[in-house]
């Protein structure tokens, strides 16, 4: 049902009143929404910059497959398209083995020395690096690919890249269950709060009744109220978490500098989190204000 | 409107019926049996008196009339709709053809006399010209422009009546249900808000009326029924109080 934009109007200008009638209530609802986003805030931050920390030690994962010395080129080649075919591949680079001692020697600095007499009589293999599509494939592809026809060593870090994928995980899965958890107290002290304010009105929702107001009709000042309650309260957050943030940021990359943790740049990673703030903010005091409302909504 | 109004004949063409109620039960959780086996019909343009003691099922019998309560069983048709069939969703629509009036009159106090009246326009969702139109005129009727700005709290008690009287009318309901209009108002107050509902009543709105005011009932003849233990005992058309004391 189409609404008029008089009755919007009157909706709106409703709400705004009840905001200014119960003043302290406001303040109330408000501050409960204000201190759950300044906490689930900082939480996403911090998870989202571990999760990206997770992520790139997830990328660095590669199978190395050494390929037998004794497959001709076009066995090579079969190999290759044979790994490149599994659903869980992405990429396949050919690494000849001269390129491989180059690494090697590289990566023991001074004492690489001594291995560039092997550059006479390589005795290294030729190395498909495999990428796979989803990081946490890399065991299921290693396996397949160990069974291949001149795959003569297949490598990943084993062990230790199960154990990163393990604490990843649970890592992941504990912070969601944080956040839910917050987001949930919040909408009850909410809900509360503005129950409270309801309760003053139910002589105002019980004479709309009467009158032959449909219950859409009484939710809507509630509804838009429940918006501005939430959004007001995910000011102060949005605020805090970008300031700290901006700082935090510029200190912490000094000193991680050279690391392999990298902190999530400010842009546009703060905007994606006001922006889910404000959201956040919204749902909650909606909800939180729909749920009181129900129940006087009774006939 | 001269006094001559009270002693008004009802010379009147009553149309179709309004209320129709068919052996109504009403028993609440709490075991007391407010309507046992009530039915009746009330026809259009009909002014009627519900009289009886306290505790008689009055107040039940006019709520079941605009679903406040439901019947435990029986059949209640308002204006041809079964109430019992009747969605939910559909029951604004019967609440906007019944106007309703109450004892404690109602009024929200932080909202002047037209915010007041307005409101049962909005929810309806009328045009805010239409508004401001229609609820001056019913103001007017009730007496009450003058005072249109004023809050609740700055009126009497009889003026915070009539504006409720005004409320209840101004979306030209075809029924206007009372429950004890009157009971909290002085003699002569009282004798001013019946002149209203005559003259609601004389413009062709049914008119149900809860009360204990013998006086009102013996001196402005009309339709009485009287419920007792929630069964009516008496049903007449130009009937009496009743009532000793």
């Amino acid at each position: 049902m189409a609404m008029k934009a008089n009755t919007l109007r009157r909706h709106v200008r409703e709400s705004f009143k009840s905001l200014g009638r119960n003043g302290w209530m406001m303040f109330a609802s408000v501050s409960a929404v204000t201190i759950t986003l300044l906490l689930v805030g900082v939480f996403f931050v911090i998870m989202m910059n571990l999760n990206n920390v997770a992520k790139s030690i997830e990328e660095d994962v590669e199978i190395r497959v050494h390929i037998d010395v004794a497959a001709s080129d076009e066995e090579q080649k079969a190999l290759q398209s044979q790994i490149e075919k599994l659903k869980e591949v992405e990429s396949v680079t050919f690494s000849p083995k001269e390129e491989e001692l180059d690494n090697l020697i590289t990566s023991l600095g001074e004492e690489g020395e001594a291995f560039t007499l092997f550059e006479q009589d390589n005795p290294l293999n030729d190395v498909f690096v495999v990428k796979t599509k989803n990081p946490t494939d890399t065991m299921k592809a290693a396996e397949q690919i160990e069974k291949m026809k001149f795959a003569s060593k297949v490598k990943y870090g084993q062990g230790s890249v199960e154990k990163i994928f393990e604490v990843t995980s649970v890592g992941r899965n504990i912070g969601l269950i944080l956040v839910v958890g917050l987001l949930f107290t919040a909408m009850f002290l909410i809900s509360n709060t503005i129950k409270i304010t309801i309760f003053a009105r139910r002589k105002e929702i019980e004479i709309m009744k009467l009158v032959g107001a449909t219950n859409g009709f009484i939710r809507w000042p509630f509804f838009l109220e429940g918006l501005w309650l939430g959004l007001l309260g995910s000011i102060i957050p949005i605020i805090v978490v970008g300031t700290t943030y901006y700082y935090a940021h510029g200190y912490l990359s000094e000193k991680l500098a050279g690391n392999f943790i990298q902190l999530l740049e400010f842009s546009p990673f703060i905007y994606q989190i006001s922006g889910l703030l404000i959201l956040l903010g919204a749902l909650i005091g909606i909800w939180g204000s729909l749920m009181s409302v129900r129940k006087f909504l009774k006939v | 409107m001269s006094t001559t109004l009270l002693f008004f004949s009802t010379k009147k063409t009553l149309g179709d019926n309004m209320i129709e109620m068919e052996e109504v039960y009403k028993k609440y959780p709490n075991g007391i049996v407010a309507a046992n086996g009530i039915s009746v019909s009330i026809k259009q343009g009909e002014f009627v008196y519900v009289v009886g003691p306290s505790g008689a099922g009055k107040s039940t019998f006019i709520k079941m009339m605009y679903r406040e309560e439901m019947p435990t069983k029986g059949t209640i048709m308002i204006n041809g709709v079964n109430l019992e069939k009747l969605k939910p969703n559909k029951v604004p629509m019967l609440r906007r053809q019944i106007g309703v009036v109450f004892q404690d009159f109602k009024l929200l106090p932080t909202l002047t006399i037209f915010e007041n009246v307005a409101f049962a326009m909005e929810v309806i969702e009328e045009h805010p010209d239409h508004i401001k139109k229609r609820v001056m005129e019913v103001l007017a009727l009730v007496g009450l422009k003058q005072k249109a700005r004023m809050l609740p709290s700055e009126l009497s008690g009889g003026e915070q009546q009539r504006v409720s009287i005004a409320r209840s009318i101004v979306n030209n309901p075809k029924v206007v249900i009372a429950d004890e209009p009157t009971g909290n108002l002085d003699p002569e107050t009282s004798w001013e808000i019946m002149k209203i509902f005559e003259e609601i009543n004389r413009n062709g709105t049914t008119l149900v009326m809860a009360t204990h005011n013998r006086e009102i009932v013996n001196a402005i003849k009309h339709r009485v029924i009287a419920i007792e233990s929630g069964m009516i005992t008496r049903d007449e058309q130009r009937g009496d109080y009743g009532y000793e004391s």
